[in-house]
Order: structure tokens, then sequence, then C-alpha cells
């Protein structure tokens, strides 16, 4: 455990010593969503009944900004290291593969929570949100952070230098978020492009956490935290198991 | 500090050598980088690892500490299997290793605690203090790691790996591209460690280095070991001294001019067995009428053995190739 400490520690000063460009640049960049989209479809558009657009983009947003983030925390870590070569020093220790995946999971969900609060304290004073269930809405931000600093330690695995992690980022990750309903409601497209949204595990981790918030959701959030914890599942087994062979990290 | 505390429990493992290599080969796409290895290195040795680039040592270095898969064979760390037994055997083993990597992100002492934690070194304050006193970074322990020379960053990668306290040390080319100073200090760090105990193996291309330091030498080439002895035995292996002469008069007879092992101008080097064969070597250049200039018996250094395996093996390699 000592060693999981020690890596965790590294890893959440890695990301706060530049909290400028980790934490406070993608609150910025959410705020932006928010105001321009709201301006632009505020009048236009009512997703839930009650509910106006520009509250209901905040809690997608703000989930949007923590996935990102816990993705872009594990994945960029590990992806430095190895083409900086100083992943030696992480690799050197007596670490189990539970201790090396789980400290660098932990702290892409503190960086990835970090950023959501700050999503949401920046948009306060533009949108009065209340929390309807808070339990639901803390296990969405954890399991969701957790899914995405799994797949961010993937990520990290699997590319070899930045190029492909951008890849990563830009054809899979980014998509995957933009097209999980963080702008819309799955019950406004139709009814292929609804059941092709079932399909991504990134709109159960928005649409739960919306329901914590409005308790209006297109699927029961039980039906949600399942989805996000099977995904966590997948991934983290995954993980765990090429870590255990060393691909591409002990060629 | 202590080389001798037991890493696990084990009784039985306190018999086993530092390292233990046994039929380790690997490869990468055609190239074969290691060639069914064996190889023991015992307890409180100063070993050395020599070979041309491209000769396998990292390769077998990166095995050992575990950063490499072998597609065969075994290595253990005193007693610990590199792969089943991982966690004992890394925690045994402390590697510098040959680029000269750093994370930008901290500063000397946040680099040496968190290196420290990863091993679960406990209460290591007072020894980090030591070490960064030993390898003259006091000045410089609360600089970001970016803003320091390569020499100092290559004071803290040794730091790094001596900050759980490992009976194994293993420096791959710990002074490549350092100065004088460092190397004397680094140095005189290295031979405290090891007489207290720990097993130190280096690699390194400054033979000199490695004549004056190691007690035991392996020389590598194409992925194998060719020679492998104690350092005076490896040198004496192949002659005892050297004949240097420079002549005037009548050219190099026949007989003499085989037995020469290197010729610039007027002066000739001969290979010599005994002290004995230098009146025999005088008498024959005599009866050919050469006049001695100048004279001089040298005493045959770890690189010109170096040099005479490597051209040995390569001759080997080609016969085997035609």
């Amino acid at each position: 455990m000592s060693g999981f400490r020690a890596l965790a520690r590294k890893e959440l000063l890695r990301f706060s010593r530049v909290s400028m460009q980790t934490v406070f640049a993608p609150v910025v960049t959410t705020l932006l969503y928010l105001v321009v989209f709201a301006h632009v479809l505020e009048s236009r558009v009512q997703m839930y009944p009650g509910v106006s657009y520009r509250v209901f983009l905040v809690p997608g947003l703000v989930m949007m900004a923590i996935l990102q983030n816990a993705f872009a925390n594990s994945s960029s870590s590990l992806v430095q290291s190895k083409m900086t070569g100083n992943i030696v020093f992480v690799l050197l220790p007596p670490f189990s593969h539970v201790e090396f995946f789980c400290a660098y999971v932990f702290a892409s969900m503190v960086r990835g929570l970090t950023v959501g609060v700050g999503v949401l304290i920046a948009t306060s004073p533009l949108v009065e949100l209340n929390v309807a269930h808070p339990l639901w809405a803390l296990a969405f931000a954890i399991c969701g952070s957790a899914v995405l600093g799994s797949l961010g330690v993937l990520a990290g695995i699997w590319a070899e230098k930045i190029d492909q992690l951008s890849a990563f980022q830009n054809f899979v990750v980014v998509p995957a978020t933009f097209l999980s309903g963080v702008f819309y409601s799955i019950n406004s497209l139709s009814p292929v492009w609804r059941d092709v949204s079932l399909a991504n595990p990134f709109f159960f981790m928005i649409d739960g956490f919306r329901y914590s918030f409005f308790g209006q959701s297109d699927v029961a959030p039980t039906t949600s935290i399942v989805a996000v914890l099977a995904a966590l599942f997948t991934l983290s087994a995954i993980a765990l198991m090429l870590l255990h062979k060393g691909y591409r990290m002990r060629p | 500090m202590s080389a001798n505390s037991p890493v696990g429990p084990q009784s039985a493992l306190n018999a086993s050598p530092a390292i233990e290599v046994r039929g380790l080969a690997k490869r990468f796409g055609k190239l074969q980088a290691l060639d069914h290895i064996d190889l023991t290195i015992e307890r409180g040795e100063f070993f050395g690892l020599l070979g041309p680039n491209g000769a396998g040592k990292t390769t077998l270095i990166s095995i050992i500490a575990g950063l490499t898969r072998a597609d065969a064979g075994v290595a253990k760390v005193m007693g610990h299997d590199v792969i089943a037994d991982y966690r004992a055997a890394r925690r045994a083993l402390g590697v510098v290793p040959q680029e000269l990597v750093f994370d930008p992100f901290f500063t000397v002492r946040e680099t040496l605690e968190f290196q420290a934690g990863y091993f679960g070194a406990k209460n290591s304050r007072a020894w980090i203090d030591e070490v960064i006193e030993s390898l003259d970074l006091g000045d410089k322990a609360n600089t970001n790691m970016r803003a320091l020379s390569g020499g100092m960053k290559r004071r803290v990668l040794v730091g790094q790996a001596l900050v759980h306290k490992p009976p194994v040390i293993v420096l791959d080319e710990p002074t490549a591209g350092v100065d004088v100073g460092l190397r004397m200090t680094l140095w005189k760090f290295i031979r405290r460690l090891n007489d207290d105990g720990h097993t130190i193996v280096l690699t390194t291309h400054y033979l000199e280095e490695a004549e004056s330091l190691c007690g035991r030498i392996a020389m590598m080439n194409r992925g194998r070991i060719v020679a492998l002895d104690r350092t005076d035995a490896l040198i004496k292996r192949h002659h005892s001294l050297n004949l240097r002469v420079r002549l005037i008069g009548a050219s190099l007879p026949a007989a003499l001019r085989s037995r020469c092992v290197a010729s610039v101008d007027d002066t000739h080097t001969f290979p010599l067995d005994r002290f004995e064969e230098v009146e025999s070597t005088l008498a024959s250049l005599r009866a050919a009428n050469c006049r001695l200039l100048e004279m001089e018996l040298l005493q045959p250094d770890l690189e010109e053995i170096f040099v005479e395996i490597m051209r040995t093996d390569a001759m080997q390699h080609a016969k085997g190739a035609q």
C-alpha cells in the first residue's frame, strides 16, 4: 500500500503543479460551452418539462469535464513518461499491477472530480441548480471518473507517442462524450440513433448524473449505474491483464 | 548501511548469489540481443560487464531489472525470480539507467522521496539526507530537476537507485559524459557501498575504470559472454607483457614480423608470454642487423585485452558465417 500512496501522491502533485493547464483551463472551456450553447438554444429547446435548456446543460457539461480530464490525466502521464524515458522510475519499483493501476486511476479521478467541482462553482452564478439525489451524483461522478481513468491507463499503455494518444482522444473519447447526450436527450433522436446511443457507455454516465440533479432521465439510474460498473469492470480487467503481461511497458 | 540484511525471511535464500542468470535469451526482430547467457555474480562482488555497443549488456540488465521480458531462461536477484517473485527481486535491486532521464515536475528531494516511497522504504529521510550529501547534491536538494546540469542529473539517478538501500546495485554506464570531479565522487561513494557489502554491477566504456574497480569482469559481444574471469587473470590470460622497440637499419625480419601486433613507422610491438623472451627477441633483431633506438616494456591493460577478445570473437564469427 505504501507504493500505491507514493505513486498516487506523485501523480496528484504532477497535475497540481500545472493546475492552470490541468484544472483552470478545462473549467473555462466548459464554461464557454455553457455560455454559447445556452445563448443560442435557450429559447428554442426544452429537453425536460420544467427544466430550462441552460439548466439541463450543466450536469452534462460537468460530467463531460470530469470524464475528459480523468482520461487526460492517466493517459498523458503514462505517455509523457514513456516518451521522456522516466517511465523507468515507476517500472523498477516492486508495485503490484493492482497498486500501479489504482494509483493512476485514483489521481485521474481526483483531477476529474476537481475539474467537475470547478465547473459547478464557475456555473453557479449563471444557473440555479439543485441536486435531487446527491448520493447518485456522487456515485456517477466517482464511477464515471474511474472508468475514464481506466481508459486513460489503457490508452497510456497502448500509445507510444503523443500523436497516437491524440488520435485516441480525438477519435474515441471526444466523439463518445459529445455523442452521449451532453447537449440533448436521446429521446429527441430518431429511434436508430437512440439505439446507437444506448451502446455508448458515456451516455449512461451523463444520463445517470443528470438524473441525480433533476430526478428525470432517459433511462433508469439503476440501469445506468450497472452499465457504468460493467464498463469499469471490463476496462480494469483489460488494463490489469495488459500490465500483467507487460504489454508495451516491459517489451 | 549494511547490505547483509535479508530481503525475505527465507534463510535458504541467504546462500543464493546476488545475480544468477541461466539460459537467458532475447530477440528483437531479427536481432538476437541475448543468446542463452549463463552468469553468476556472487554477493559482495564488484563486477564489470563490458562490451561494445549492441553487445547485449543493457538488455541483460533490463531483464534482470524486470524492464524487459526474456524469451527464454531464468534470472534471479538474491535468489528471487525476476518474474515469479518480482516484488522481492526488485526490492533487492537498485538500477542506475544509462539514459539521463528525469521527471521535470519535481525537485531533487521530491524525486528521491517519491522513489523511496515506491519501494516502501520507511523513515527514509535520514538516509535520503545522507545520499544527498554523499553525492554532493546538498545545495541542489530543493532545485527543480529541469534546472540541473547533466552531471547533477546523473548524481540524482544514482541517488534514486540507492534510496531503498538495495543489496545489489547495477550501474549502466554511470559515468558517460560525466566530468572528472563527479566520477571521483561517484566512485568513492560506490566503493564505500561495496566495502559495506553491497554487490555492484557496472557497465562502462571506460575500461580503465573497470580495471581499477572490478574484481571480476564479463565481456559480451553479439549477445554472448565471450570472456569471464577475475580482472587480473583476464589481463594475464593472453600474454604477460609487451615489448615495444623503435628501430633503425634493416627492415623487420619475416620471423619477427609475424609476431608483431602493431607497427607504426619504425616502432613495433611484440607480445611476450614471459620476461625471458625479451632477450631472445632482441637477439633476433640484432641478428637481422636492426639497430635499437628505443625500447619499452609495457604491462598489458584491459583495453588491449578487450580489443583482442573482440577481434578474436569477430574472426570466429566470420569463420562460422562462411
